[in-house]
């Protein structure tokens, strides 16, 4: 009995190892800031620029709005899907899984040919850009957020409430609003919590688009910097952890958490 | 009066028969999908097989058996195929560990959260970690040349081959473990009660029922893996600055400026790993469908 754990545990421990040694280094590390003593200087330098404030508030906009949108997007859709259209959910499922198939760098250089130049020209104002953006965030984190909406909604019986509430004499409106959305909180939840995490620290899409967002600020900082990118890998891993923690809690471990964005 | 009575009787069986109409409530998502996916990607594909005046030529496809643009592609495949075999059986023996291993049960829990969060801590804060780790003053190399050991010396460099798959594995094996220890599950108390009734050793079990049934699974899974690191851009060109030939940093380049020379040969770049995430995705999917036969 003892015996058939040990290969478990040693598995466990190598694990352990890999998960926690950067961290632990990168930890160290950013508090070498100052010669001779840990200090909180490379944290203290990196909240006090402004750049990181301003782009750390950007990106959280463009994530807010890649969530709206796509929740707005996608609710109805996949609640259509389950109510009046079963038999085209493997169409559906197809349409979601194809931004795997599209790396994001591939993602951005079609979308820069096509939408920098007429008659579809969108790449000259910063608006149309950040449409742009996040029209690109949202295909990315697409998998992700239908995914955890499609369980949403198999868990709960939607044909029914859809006929109680009609037979009530609900309109579709009032069925989408208060029926199907607070049904689905904890998965549209789920799957912001998911985008926020993809969408943060993204490099690809903003860097290309040339939009001052987190990821290529961090990139940037990277290059001149020796012990604040350390601090913002830390800070970042902690929004991670937030993010993904909070997605735990809420499914009790129920669906893997399973996100992009490499 | 008639018209609505009409859409009464419509409106009282929410899963009646399907209708013509019904398909309009997908517009908006299809126009979605065509817009920011399939118009970017077909544009691409159309550029690729486009010469002077618009005329049809294969030349770009052509131009893709230069050699630094094999040997970019070569790049990219050895560290997609390196990072899911290593990162795929190391994970496997993870989610094995916490699922069948008899360990206590929070233990599961903590390492598929664990899990969850480095599979998605990547891009340029897991540069910035791995810089920091193992770069030329990163805190474990000067710790093992404490020791005595100079790891740049004895040839290590986290800014090539090798460093770059290290960091990779910080993402694949924890998907991995998120992927396997679902199927893991669907592994039946009842074969292995019944291979043990009918006399088998646990080594029989393995090789005649588990394995050929979470075969599928997990060749499916490190199709995945693969996939997941032939795409990844953000996390190489944070480690390397865009030194290292892989075809997603040769395309960045690309963009950044016309570094081909030739645009037709860059979307021919593009559509080339279109064509190979499109084939290791369309496997998964199909090797993924085969183990739903067995594990549910």
């Amino acid at each position: 009995m003892k015996r058939r754990r040990l290969w478990p545990l040693f598995w466990l421990s190598l694990g352990a190892v890999y998960f926690f040694l950067p961290l632990v280094a990168t930890t160290d590390f950013s508090l070498r800031a100052q010669r001779g003593t840990l200090s909180l200087l490379a944290y203290q330098r990196v909240l006090q620029d402004s750049q990181f404030v301003s782009s750390f508030l950007f990106s959280l906009r463009m994530a807010l709005f890649t969530i709206l949108f796509g929740v707005l997007l996608i609710v109805p859709t996949a609640y259509w899907v389950h109510l009046r259209l079963p038999h085209l959910r493997p169409l559906i499922e197809l349409l979601t899984l194809l931004p795997f198939v599209v790396p994001v760098i591939v993602l951005v250089f079609g979308l820069i040919r096509i939408y920098s130049r007429p008659p579809l020209l969108m790449t000259t104002t910063p608006a149309t850009t950040d449409l742009l953006l996040v029209g690109g965030y949202l295909v990315v984190a697409l998998p992700y957020l239908y995914r955890s909406i499609d369980v949403g909604l198999r868990a709960v019986d939607i044909r029914s409430l859809t006929e109680a509430a009609q037979s009530l004499g609900a309109g579709w409106g009032t069925i989408l609003m208060r029926v199907v959305f607070p049904n689905l909180r904890t998965a549209a939840l789920t799957g912001a919590l998911l985008t926020l995490a993809i969408v943060i620290g993204e490099l690809t899409l903003a860097q290309y688009l040339a939009r001052p967002a987190f990821g290529p600020y961090m990139n940037l900082l990277g290059k001149n910097r020796a012990y604040e990118p350390a601090a913002l890998s830390i800070m970042s891993f902690a929004l991670t952890w937030a993010a993904m923690g909070t997605i735990y809690w809420m499914t009790r471990g129920q669906q893997a958490q399973i996100g992009g964005g490499h | 009066m008639r018209r609505r009575n009409r859409r009464d009787a419509r409106f009282a069986r929410p899963g009646g028969p399907y209708r013509r109409r019904d398909l309009l409530g997908l517009l908006p998502f299809v126009a979605f999908v065509t817009l920011f996916l399939l118009l970017p990607a077909s544009t691409l594909v159309l550029g690729a097989f486009q010469g002077d005046g618009g005329r049809f030529t294969l030349e770009h496809v052509a131009g893709l058996s230069q050699r630094f643009i094999l040997e970019g592609y070569r790049n990219s495949i050895q560290v997609s195929v390196v990072t899911a075999l290593i990162g795929g059986a190391f994970g496997f023996l993870l989610a094995y560990a916490v699922t069948l291993g008899e360990l206590p049960t929070f233990v599961r829990g903590t390492v598929i959260t664990f899990a969850g969060v480095a599979s998605n801590f990547a891009g340029v804060p897991l540069a910035f970690a791995f810089i920091s780790t193992l770069g030329r003053t990163g805190i474990v190399t000067g710790f093992v040349k404490d020791l005595g050991i100079d790891l740049y010396k004895q040839g290590f460099d986290l800014y090539t081959f090798a460093g770059l798959s290290l960091t990779y594995l910080y993402f694949q094996f924890p998907l991995m473990i998120l992927i396997m220890a679902p199927a893991l599950d669907g592994l039946k108390r009842e074969w292995r009660e019944a291979s043990e009734n009918l006399g088998a050793t646990v080594t029989q079990y393995w090789r005649h029922v588990a394995l050929p049934i979470l075969l599928p699974s997990i060749l499916g899974s490190m199709v995945l893996l693969f996939g997941n690191a032939f795409g990844a851009y953000a996390t190489a060109f944070a480690l390397t600055g865009g030194t290292l030939d892989l075809v997603t940093i040769m395309i960045g380049a690309q963009i950044r400026g016309n570094v081909l020379y030739d645009p037709g040969l860059g979307y021919a770049l593009a559509v080339g790993m279109i064509v190979i995430m499109a084939f290791s995705i369309g496997l998964y999917s199909l090797l993924q469908r085969r183990s739903e036969r067995w594990l549910r």
